[in-house]
């Protein structure tokens, strides 16, 4: 049904300046076509890695100003000014990136705010760029000696620009780095678990964004023939953002309804508020602002979202039944040591959470890290996954020290982990936050993605998603949304996204945590087979029932200092963990 | 550049700079209560000195009209939340009265007192009160029903009630600028240097709010719950502090201080409908300089960019506002790192 | 295919143009932003333009650029793709209408320009000025600096096209007449909101007098600025800023102005023998009875003036081809070459094929702000 409309769309496309419509519409159309460009790289940065920008339009102008100044100084073909813009603007965005995406939550936005800001009044400034006054007369783009002055003519080069932009968008989003971008949203803490190096896919982001809105840039001054700061302010990267999301910032095809439906409302209420208001002048952004306003309050989600409603993606088709399996890492020998922690410290100022704890994981073997509410055994789980930096002590695998490395090293080294509270991407299916796990056992890239050609290995990579999953037993809800779950499968899912990663060592944080009976002695039957095929599994559980029938050894946490360390057998019968669970007898 | 320069244009940076700390303190005292980073800050300035210079002018500002729209609405949205929760008529009626008095009374007395051209004095005042109320229902009507979005959600819809503040400014006070009488026309010289009584008001003013911002916050138990509901609204409301007044009272007081700037910068330079903006972000950077969390240092991180602005100026006009906004940037970093690991985790 | 047909024919019944016989002047005019204050007096002039020209309907469409180049381009591509107009006014706002010129002489269409805006050499074939060139003025002010043994002057104006043509139109000027020495220049932004520092530079540099560039209402902060730092000297505006908003905005501070202006403000004192008299009379009144007395402004004189021009022109064109036409539009600017003298409110008009500028150097006037009210020197 979708592939349909798209089809018609991209008919409706090739035909429309063929057809005796109104010049007016063509030139609308060529706008619109302009910030969806914009707007794309928007639903890229915004939408899908979580990263609020403002700052688009400065990047419009940077493609701008590179066609015209080498076009009209130097007289350089327009042909190769996009790509000199492009590297231009690639340099740019990976300075501006390096030094905005290291800050968190709103400062980002705010940061840029302030370079849209500067990068508009720099080019204002500058005498070689005409300063406010511009550039005038760049020469129109010509096609094989055939010249696009007209709006017609411009219009097929832009939107096949357009929709090829939307297309490898889109291939990009349903690939592995797709995943990974999608997964930074949320917190750099799980993305970092599954191997994702979180800072370098959100420059990658932000750089894609930058170069979308240079091409719409390039296109924009040869179409537009004068060049001013003006379009580049704050006020116009502001709108970019309305655009994308009044269409639905974490869609691709959001990204061009919002530049319609605001390019068109600007339009009309240019046309119907000065009337309506009595005298010219420029109201409409009072509507937009009230719009925007309500849009957040009442449809976050944006236009494109009421059409997913009513005609979702359709379930992915099975194509990788008989692709190549991933190749597996040898496990360790039965018995050899995984794990060797070696009075690990941590201290939060004069809190000491983690007080030189020690103990050790052998191949093959499971172990249960038990104690009271408060005892230490979360942030132990992340000492030893690079989440926090030890204060004091040496966490070893396989004899390797890993407790200064982040944690995505960790995890390329064979560690996986699930977490206390549930970290997945809600709008993923089942199968896609499953195939997150194997980051790691992937290399496609950027360009791969965007290209198609990474599809032999993407089948491989949901294969065997699939096979976790069908181990866990949750196969047959591999396409429902990871959001629709209750919590107790949500779980499971994590625990297929860990083993998806291949690991010789499994972190579970509290697993068994809203599981029902049945579903707990399903968990345990899994484990015990992992345990089998020489996983070594590190359990954090307060289900005793659980915990006493499965693990190997315990070892009893409280207060942040070890306990005691045992079979069930002797931590059941030991008279200080009864007094850490129940407090002494009198 | 000699000592006599270098100091006109120490004095010209300070008195600029007393404004936008003035700024930097709403702007502070905003987030610090609502995680409402806001934006729109500079409206009210400009609301503040272009509804004095109509008032001057003998005619009714627009402003009034835009308040008792809000207050109308707001009034509505309010009377039918409380019908549908099942409270008696009479109950809503009382309460929406209660909440439009205000307003209506406000504006009875601007379009009385209008034409009789008022003394000065006067007329701030009622601009102030007119000003005044439209933080609170700003709030209600715009941030009230997302009081527990992300701060992000929060930014982006501060941006949209600029746009809207901006554009009513327009239809209000058209494009023409203006300029307000000093209220002080008295001029002091101390050497090289010529300092206006305008300014002397100024440093007096933002000094005076500084230290009642700082004490208010820090030493008082209102104070402190009101900072309780921005670090977890659900507990502030467990233990009976009401979130909805603290973002109604926060945002007042930004109303009041943003019209008070707008008063003060009046008789120093043209007012257009659309300067608040750029100065009010220029006070959001002292702001920044402040981690958003502290009064002093953001106060003195607004004097530090009107003094930047001040030499920028002198030396490369052209580029100064490249320089203002260039350094942002550091500071934001800076600023990024103190506060540390807190993504905002979904 | 068999749906497509009616369908597309009945979408181009609904956007059909509208009857032909209608003259569709398109004008964009800086109703907000910082040149507000010129546009809107020629918008209130144009809200008094009569309805019709020698019998052909006029449909005039009014747009905001908002002082704003690329906004300018946007309406100038409407005018000349949706509306089909047959000449547009505009823009006041110098970058806008220099941004506008490309895509209106593209399409062959006459470009009735609102501020003295210099097009490169060849680019300004389509376009006509109605206000003075600021060569025009510069005479005039340099006329009167040699009068006063002004030697030396202090120039404080905008970064863009405005201050820099008049920059350049100053000194040319001075230096053919053997004029004062332009010794310190300063520039500033139309949206600053203080010059503190430049206006310390400037009164620095003790020139025997300053020269303004800016317009309407912006032209009062620099104004002020240099007063305010003590200068003794003789203050110029220039033609942008002849308007009630720089008394209103200045205050006590712009008495003793000196500012360049035609003479569309001040019929009264206009001697009996000049030839824009009369006409300049009809104007104020005019426009003083539709906006109230003291409204009278130099630009809403150029408004007015663009009206006399076209009455004279269109009807020549009219005789050639018809509305809406390319034909018409090309007939309309050979009516305006050729139409010769041409008395308006703001002087003598004659353009010719090469000359778009039309007023020689006689129609520069300058006034001296006196209690708040102007008087020609």
């Amino acid at each position: 049904m979708r592939r349909r409309f798209l089809l018609a769309f991209v008919a409706l496309l090739a035909v429309l300046p063929l057809l005796p419509v109104p010049e007016f519409w063509i030139t609308q159309a060529n706008y619109i076509g302009l910030y969806t460009l914009v707007a794309l790289g928007l639903v890229l940065l915004t939408g899908v890695a979580g990263l609020t920008s403002f700052g688009q339009a400065a990047f419009v102008g940077l493609g701008a100003y590179s066609a015209a100044y080498l076009t009209l100084t130097h007289g350089v073909s327009p042909w190769l000014t996009v790509w000199i813009g492009l590297a231009f603007t690639f340099g740019a965005a990976l300075l501006l990136g390096w030094v905005t995406l290291r800050m968190s939550g709103h400062f980002l936005p705010l940061a840029t705010i302030a370079w849209g800001l500067s990068l508009y009044y720099l080019l204002g400034n500058l005498d070689f760029l005409g300063k406010y006054d511009g550039l005038l007369g760049v020469p129109a783009l010509s096609f094989f000696g055939m010249p696009l002055n007209t709006g017609r003519s411009f219009f097929w080069l832009l939107w096949v620009i357009v929709v090829l932009a939307a297309l490898a968008v889109i291939a990009l989003l349903d690939s592995r780095t797709g995943r990974a971008m999608r997964a930074v949203k949320g917190g750099t803490t799980m993305a970092e678990a599954m191997g994702v190096d979180t800072f370098r896919i959100k420059v990658t982001a932000f750089v894609l964004a930058a170069l979308l809105a240079s091409v719409s840039g390039w296109l924009f001054a040869h179409f537009q023939r004068t060049v001013n700061p003006s379009p580049f302010g704050l006020k116009m990267g502001i709108e970019y953002l309305f655009m994308a999301v009044v269409g639905g910032v974490g869609h691709v095809w959001g990204a061009l309804v919002g530049a319609g439906v605001v390019k068109i409302m600007e339009d009309q209420l240019q046309h119907w508020l000065p009337l309506l208001m009595g005298t010219s002048g420029n109201y409409e952004i009072i509507v937009f602002g009230v719009l925007l306003i309500l849009v957040l309050q009442y449809a976050r989600d944006g236009i494109w979202a009421f059409v997913e409603a009513r005609f979702p993606k359709p379930q992915r088709v099975r194509d990788w039944a008989d692709a190549p399996a991933l190749p597996e890492r040898p496990k360790p020998p039965h018995g050899e040591l995984v794990l060797d922690v070696q009075a690990a410290r941590k201290q939060f100022g004069g809190l000491v959470a983690v007080n030189d704890v020690s103990f050790q994981v052998r191949a093959g073997e499971i172990l249960g890290l038990i104690g009271p509410n408060g005892a230490g055994k979360s942030t132990t789980f992340n000492l030893v996954t690079g989440v926090l930096p030890v204060s004091g002590g040496q966490v070893l695998l396989r004899g390797e020290p890993i407790h200064s490395l982040p944690s995505r090293e960790i995890a390329r080294r064979g560690v996986s982990r699930t977490f206390q509270h549930v970290k997945m991407i809600a709008n993923m299916t089942v199968l896609e936050n499953v195939a997150l796990g194997a980051h790691l056992r992937g290399r496609g890239g950027v360009g791969a993605s965007m290209l198609r050609l990474d599809r032999a290995e993407e089948r491989r990579l949901l294969r065997e998603a699939e096979r976790q999953l069908a181990r866990i037993g949750m196969a047959d809800r591999m396409h429902e949304l990871a959001g629709n779950l209750a919590l107790g499968p949500q779980r499971l899912m994590e625990i297929a996204r860990a083993l998806c990663a291949d690991p010789s060592l499994l972190l579970l944080d509290e697993p068994a945590a809203g599981l029902r009976l049945k579903e707990k002695q399903a968990l345990a039957d899994v484990l015990r087979q992992l345990r089998g095929e020489g996983l070594s599994i590190l359990l954090v559980e307060h289900d005793m029932d659980l915990v006493m029938g499965l693990v190997d050894r315990i070892v009893v946490m409280e207060f942040g200092t070890k306990l005691i360390e045992g079979t069930p057998e002797e931590v059941q019968a030991s008279p200080a963990v009864r007094a850490a669970y129940l407090g002494t007898e009198h | 550049m000699d000592f006599s320069i270098a100091s006109i244009l120490m004095l010209d940076g300070i008195t600029n700079g007393a404004i936008y700390a003035l700024l930097a303190l709403a702007t502070v005292l905003v987030f610090a209560v609502t995680r409402v980073i806001f934006i729109p800050q500079g409206e009210f300035v400009a609301y503040g000195a272009l509804t004095l210079a109509l008032l001057q002018l003998g005619q009714v500002p627009g402003t009034v009209w835009l308040l008792l729209a809000m207050a109308l609405l707001a009034g509505a949205l309010d009377a039918v939340a409380g019908l549908r929760r099942g409270l008696p008529a009479g109950a809503v009626a009382l309460g929406a009265a209660r909440s439009l008095a205000v307003p209506v009374a406000v504006t009875a007395i601007t379009v009385w007192a209008a034409p009789l051209k008022l003394p000065l004095m006067l007329q701030s005042l009622l601009t102030l009160a007119i000003v005044t109320p439209l933080g609170p229902l700003v709030y209600r009507l715009a941030y009230e029903k997302l009081a527990d979005a992300t701060v992000l959600v929060l930014l982006i819809v501060s941006v949209g009630t600029h746009f809207a503040l901006t554009g009513l400014g327009l239809v209000f006070f058209g494009a023409e600028g203006f300029r307000n009488p000093s209220f002080w026309d008295e001029r002091f010289t101390l050497g090289p240097v010529t300092l206006a009584g305008q300014a002397l008001i100024i440093f007096m003013v933002s000094l005076a709010l500084i230290i009642g911002l700082f004490l208010f916050f820090e030493r008082t138990l209102r104070g402190k719950a009101l900072r309780a509901t921005a670090v977890n609204r659900l507990g502030a409301r467990l233990m009976g502090i009401s979130t909805s007044g603290a973002g109604q009272l926060s945002f007042g007081l930004a109303a009041f201080i943003g019209a008070l700037s707008g008063l003060l910068i009046g008789p120093t330079t043209t007012i257009f409908y659309d300067s608040g903006f750029l100065i009010g972000l220029k006070g959001f950077i002292g702001a920044i300089f402040g981690a958003l969390a502290s009064y002093p240092a953001a106060a003195l991180g607004a004097v530090f960019v009107g003094l930047i602005e001040a030499f920028g100026s002198f030396w490369a006009s052209a580029f100064k506002e490249v320089i203002v906004f260039t350094l942002i940037l550091p500071v934001l970093l800076w600023r990024s790192f103190q506060a540390g690991h807190h993504d905002e985790e979904e | 295919m068999a749906v497509l047909r009616p369908l597309v024919a009945a979408l181009i019944a609904l956007a059909a143009p509208l009857a032909q016989a209608d003259i569709t002047i398109g004008v964009s005019l800086s109703l907000t932003g910082p040149a507000s204050g010129l546009g809107i007096p020629i918008g209130n002039a144009i809200k008094l333009w009569p309805t019709s020209i020698a019998g052909e309907k006029l449909k005039v469409i009014v747009l905001d650029d908002a002082t704003d180049p690329t906004k300018a381009v946007t309406n100038a591509k409407k005018f000349v793709t949706e509306d089909n107009a047959d000449v547009v006014v505009g823009s006041v706002s110098t970058p806008a209408a220099i941004a506008m010129a490309d895509t209106l002489a593209e399409s062959g269409t006459v470009q009735l320009m609102q501020s003295p805006a210099v097009l490169p050499a060849g680019k300004d074939a389509w376009a006509f000025r109605l206000p003075q060139g600021n060569a025009v003025m510069a005479y005039a002010m340099v006329e009167h600096m040699k009068k006063n043994g002004v030697k030396t002057v202090g120039f404080l104006g905008y970064t863009d096209a405005y201050g820099e043509s008049w920059l350049n139109d100053f000194k040319a000027q001075s230096q053919q007449l053997g004029g004062p020495q332009i010794v310190a220049t300063e520039r500033f932004a139309r949206a600053d909101t203080s010059v503190t520092a430049q206006a310390l530079k400037l009164v620095a540099a003790n020139p025997d007098a300053m020269l303004i560039v800016a317009s309407g209402s912006g032209a009062a902060m620099p104004h002020k600025a240099i007063v305010e730092r003590g200068f003794k000297g003789r203050i110029y505006q220039t033609h942008a800023a002849a308007s009630r908003d720089l008394m209103r905005v200045g205050g006590k501070d712009v008495e003793g102005a000196y500012v360049a202006s035609g003479p569309a403000v001040i019929p009264e004192q206009l001697a009996a023998g000049h030839p824009s008299k009369a006409i300049a009379a009809e104007f104020v009144a005019q426009y003083e009875k539709a906006y109230g007395p003291g409204s009278r402004n130099q630009f809403a004189g150029h408004g007015y003036d663009t009206m006399i021009v076209l009455q004279k022109a269109v009807p020549m064109a009219l005789k050639k081809a018809r509305p809406g036409t390319k034909e018409f539009r090309a007939a309309l600017r050979e009516a305006i070459e050729t139409m010769g003298r041409t008395v308006v409110s703001h002087g003598v008009l004659a353009y010719t094929k090469d000359n778009h500028w039309g007023f020689t150097t006689e129609t520069g006037l300058i006034l001296k702000v006196v209690n708040g009210d102007w008087k020609v020197e």
